[in-house]
């Protein structure tokens, strides 16, 4: 089992301190209301949510009680109230930065085709330096593994976040849903699951392909990313984000995927590394068409009070996408590496 | 209900045709072509390097189906 995780600050470390136990059974002493208080001194001490360490590792804590990703986080805290007190109070704070940060400039009407068009519109590839072009040309082994400890967060879990919306849609935008990510999730052969040819991707590169593995290495912004697919797939009232959010995912990931591929490539990684890069040029060529307007837009069309958090949650997913691949550029270029200091020796191999 | 026999082509404005149900893919050469996937999508700009399939190249190109109504 991977090594639990360090905390980073004072919220963090209540959390973990509690989470290494059982929870007590509902009529014993809960000793858990002091995380409510950890938790709004946490926040007025912060100036900025989404690169606070405490509190996007103590968000991502709170949300794998929910997934289940992380096997020592016990199931029985899951429903606790203190901790989904917490938790919405973390939230808030996030959502309202992530949605200062995050407008939608001059919104299509909540038609299918409209809303389809200005999201390939608001995706649409941009010239000039980027992450996947630094990966292609000029990345190093050591960058290239490092990129995938930090996609590692999201990627050995592909898919999940959104498919907490499953049950909250109906009728188009549902089916839309289930067949994109029927094929995320191999189309019935396990092996074909993106998660798990990212598995093969994370061994062929000699890192660790466990969960959770490299949570203690990555920054906030990393934590961040993952999170905002987590809060907005987990809370129904941010449905329409989370279906915004898988639009502009698929609708941002053919082109780059083709130059992570090269730069994987160039590097003199075999096909079991680079498999999955390719797998995602193919599958999200297809994915972009059916999450624009079978999901998204269909889902505006139908329900048009949902409109303005499609497009919110594009908006973010774009602006956390962006500025997450900005911190690895920067460190890169620097001769820094993106990932925390506290770094393992063991991930240069 | 849609005949599970039946082969559907969904044009995508700008984009490509996505193929759903049963069809066989034959290259120039005779040989079939791995179908990787239940729905999949067609170039129809000629710029994909991974053809027949989709690779979203269509977007860098400025690739349009016309058609439409202007918004």
């Amino acid at each position: 089992m991977p090594a639990r995780v360090r905390p980073r600050g004072p919220l963090s470390a209540s959390l973990c301190a509690l989470l290494h136990r059982r929870c007590p059974p509902p009529e014993a002493p809960q000793r858990t209301g002091h995380l409510l208080d950890a938790a709004k001194k946490a926040l007025a001490a912060t100036g900025n949510v989404v690169e606070d360490d405490d509190l996007q590792l103590s968000l991502f804590l709170l949300y794998g009680l929910m997934y289940g990703s992380l096997p020592w986080l016990d199931a029985s805290w899951e429903w606790h109230p203190d901790l989904i007190a917490t938790r919405a109070l973390l939230e808030r704070a996030f959502e309202a930065q992530m949605r200062s940060a995050a407008t939608a400039e001059d919104p299509p009407r909540a038609d299918r085709e409209a809303v389809a068009a200005w999201l390939f519109a608001a995706t649409a590839p941009t010239p000039g330096p980027d992450l996947a072009r630094f990966v292609a040309r000029s990345a190093s082994r050591d960058q290239a593994r490092e990129f995938l400890i930090q996609r590692s967060i999201y990627t050995l879990r592909e898919a999940d976040p959104h498919s907490w919306a499953i049950p909250r849609l109906t009728g188009r935008s549902k089916a839309a849903l289930i067949e994109i990510q029927s094929d995320e999730y191999g189309g019935g052969d396990s092996e074909r699951m993106h998660a798990a040819i990212f598995a093969r991707t994370m061994r062929g590169a000699e890192l660790d392909d466990r969960y959770g593995a490299y949570v203690d290495d990555v920054p906030a912004i990393t934590l961040a990313s993952q999170n905002l697919m987590s809060m907005f797939g987990l809370n129904r009232r941010l449905l329409g984000a989370t279906v915004g959010h898988l639009a502009a995912l698929e609708m941002t990931s053919s082109l780059p995927n083709r130059l992570y591929g090269d730069g994987f490539r160039r590097l003199g990684f075999g096909v079991d590394v680079t498999a999955y890069f390719d797998e995602h040029v193919e599958a999200d060529a297809v994915h972009e068409q059916i999450a624009g307007r079978d999901l998204a837009g269909a889902l505006a069309q139908d329900e048009p009070a949902l409109l303005e958090d499609i497009l919110f949650g594009a908006v973010a997913g774009l602006r956390m996408d962006g500025w997450v691949g900005d911190r690895l550029l920067h460190a890169w270029q620097e001769g820094r590496t993106s990932l925390r200091p506290t770094s393992r020796e063991t991930i240069r191999a | 209900m849609r005949d599970d026999d039946l082969v559907t082509v969904t044009a995508c404005p700008d984009g490509p045709l996505i193929i759903r149900g049963p069809a066989s893919f034959i290259a120039e050469d005779g040989t079939p072509i791995d179908q990787p996937r239940r729905s999949v999508a067609l170039c129809r700009c000629g710029a994909s390097a991974i053809k027949p399939w989709c690779d979203g190249t269509h977007k860098r190109t400025g690739f349009t189906t016309g058609g439409r109504e202007p918004r």
